[in-house]
């Protein structure tokens, strides 16, 4: 090292400081290697040919083929790759719509009304949240077969609607709590009701909280998989997850490529939302609890 | 929902389960008693009016199904016919089944070693971010990211790809002299690389545990580097009890997912080979589908459910149990 400053003391001081920083550097670049690496894998793999996805070690193609691409024009068992993503983008969607509307409805009564019984339903909510989703899976599923519902995207939706997801409910709540009250008794003094001030009021100032919710709601919606695949049997039906899944019980290793190319195709909405949103999902998130 | 779902960080604790908001306006009550009771009967109507979705969904979806699921653990079900009452009958098969055992070993394992290490990680990393230092944002947003898609059926399959023989880990592997072939194909380790995925997940925990990092005061670091307490004490006798309530939450949140992983185990033993090979990723909830989906016997399933329900709640109240003996909560040193 050159250092041509002043006093020993603060040589070695910097210079300690310039070795932390680099050891802290390396230190988070090979946890970023260890983190990235099947991302880079996937984006790589899609565009290599099927021999060199599974035998060479090189993370990016000797030279890139859009192949695997043209082939997923061909869909999987004769079902256009558009549908799945039509089908899982609208019961995305219609998720999101669901838990914004019913746990903010929720959360409002929580946050902002004093009604008798308030303080049994939120425990009884809050006790959901511990609750293993697999206790319910069997008897959902004879209570929708009863009712001639499977294979439609009811049983995944209906959920939705009806606020069941505690946590979202939980997670408005505590946005809502932290309003100033003068706002609703302002609101109420001009004459409103509760409708108005959930409404107009406070729904709009919690947008930070309903749009977290709502981007983990789309990508856990998207992501899904277990529900799909016991409430779904038409292919035409079928989500990307499942569709993906359907691609390696067919082809298996003879459209290897192919199907790399759908998994990274897959993650993209969900990596957009992430690129869009990241600070709104993690610091609203990280802090959302700690302050309540 | 359950275990399909995206890793979603929980909030850190901090709740106050008694005090659910305060009641708007409740303070300033009418001089007159029957308008205060006109309108406390309003206010009820309202939250009652609010609540009704939420409480369609508890009653249809939540209590009523587990009402039944009681009641099908005692029968044999198979959907199309009336249920028969055969008492403990899905029990003792249960407790006789290799199968059952073999997913409850699986689980056990995958909970026991995939948990910890995640956290290990997840607490590893946090302190290392917990710097001021460019491009720390950057950081925490790339290693959060695979939180977000870890559960996919996509990162399911390059999974099973980077642990394939040959490929990446193998090599590696060859590099310390190991030459044993990919996980993926061998039973006994394809659960490794079940928990290499957990562990690779880290990113929610990290966020939690990075929040509760930046809640402890910088004095008593300060304090304590001139009492000449080196970094080991440091965090042993500061960071570890002031982050414990973070660090009770994250244990609590991470262990009861973990019960509960479904898709990666079902489809990281690619074709023909679901929550294989040999059942080598049979996790508990793979059996129950099986059982349930597979063999039409839902009132098996609904009995394996509570079994799983009771070992979570088990869990659930050994932790709660023991967070008196390790967890400091401000509240109660003041």
């Amino acid at each position: 090292m050159t250092l041509t400053s002043t006093s020993r003391r603060t040589r070695t001081g910097s210079g300690r400081a310039r070795t932390g920083s680099i050891a802290w550097h390396l230190g988070a670049l090979a946890v970023l290697a260890v983190v990235l690496y099947p991302v880079v894998w996937v984006i790589g793999g899609s565009l290599k040919p099927n021999d060199e996805i599974v035998g060479s070690l090189r993370l990016l193609p000797t030279d890139p083929i859009l192949e695997n691409y043209r082939r997923l024009a061909d869909g999987i068992a004769d079902i256009p790759v558009s549908t799945f993503f039509s089908n899982s983008l609208l019961l995305s969607l219609g998720s999101v719509a669901g838990v914004v509307l019913s746990c903010s409805l929720a959360a409002y009564a929580f946050a902002r009304i004093g009604f008798a019984g308030r303080g049994i339903l939120f425990s009884v909510m809050i006790g959901t949240l511990l609750l293993p989703y697999h206790v319910l899976l069997i008897p959902q599923y004879v209570l929708f077969q009863k009712l001639e519902l499977v294979n439609t995207y009811t049983p995944l939706l209906l959920g939705k609607y009806l606020a069941t997801d505690a946590f979202f409910v939980f997670l408005m709540m505590q946005f809502m709590r932290n309003l100033p009250k003068e706002l609703d008794e302002a609101a109420r003094l001009d004459g409103c009701g509760h409708l108005r001030i959930y409404w107009s009021i406070v729904l709009p100032l919690c947008r930070p909280a309903l749009i977290t919710s709502a981007i983990f709601t789309f990508i856990n919606a998207w992501n899904d998989f277990m529900g799909p695949l016991i409430y779904l049997n038409e292919p035409e039906k079928y989500t990307v997850s499942l569709g993906l899944k359907m691609f390696v019980d067919q082809d298996g290793l003879a459209n290897y490529g192919g199907m790399i190319a759908m998994s990274l195709v897959a993650l993209l909405p969900v990596l957009l939302f992430f690129l869009a949103f990241q600070r709104y999902l993690i610091d609203g998130m990280a802090t959302s609890g700690l302050k309540g | 929902m359950g275990t399909a779902v995206t890793h979603v960080p929980p909030a850190p604790p901090a709740v106050d389960p008694a005090a659910p908001g305060t009641a708007a306006g409740g303070g300033s009550a009418t001089p007159s008693g029957g308008a205060r009771r006109g309108r406390a009967h309003r206010e009820n109507l309202a939250g009652y009016l609010f609540m009704s979705p939420w409480i369609a969904g508890f009653v249809l979806l939540t209590a009523g199904p587990m009402i039944a699921s009681l009641y099908f653990a005692f029968t044999d079900y198979n959907l199309f016919d009336a249920p028969r009452w055969i008492g403990l009958r899905n029990f003792t098969e249960m407790f006789a089944d290799p199968r059952w055992r073999t997913s409850v070993e699986v689980t056990s394992w995958y909970v026991i070693v995939g948990t910890p290490l995640k956290l290990a990680a997840a607490l590893g990393v946090a302190l290392l971010l917990n710097q001021k230092r460019a491009g720390q944002g950057f950081y925490r947003a790339a290693f959060y990211a695979p939180s977000l898609i870890g559960a996919s059926v996509s990162i399911a399959i390059v999974w099973r790809a980077i642990f394939s023989d040959g490929a990446v880990v193998d090599r590696a592997q060859q590099v310390f002299g190991l030459d044993a072939g990919g996980w993926i194909g061998d039973p006994d380790r394809i659960v490794y690389s079940l928990v290499a995925l957990t562990v690779w997940q880290f990113g929610a925990p990290m966020v939690i545990f990075l929040a509760g990092l930046k809640q402890v005061p910088r004095e008593l670091y300060e304090a304590a580097e001139m009492d000449g307490a080196g970094t080991w004490r440091r965090f042993w006798y500061i960071t570890l009890p002031m982050i414990s309530p973070v660090l009770f939450f994250n244990v609590l949140l991470e262990t009861i997912h973990s019960f509960q992983i479904f898709g990666s185990a079902y489809i990281l033993g690619g074709q023909g080979n679901s929550c294989g090979p040999a059942d080598a990723t049979l996790v508990y909830t793979c059996y129950l589908y099986i059982q349930g989906f597979e063999n039409s016997r839902m009132g098996f399933a609904s009995a394996m459910a509570w079994m799983l329900l009771l070992a979570v709640g088990l869990v659930t109240a050994v932790l709660f149990w023991s967070q008196r003996r390790w967890v400091h909560y401000e509240e109660a040193s003041r």
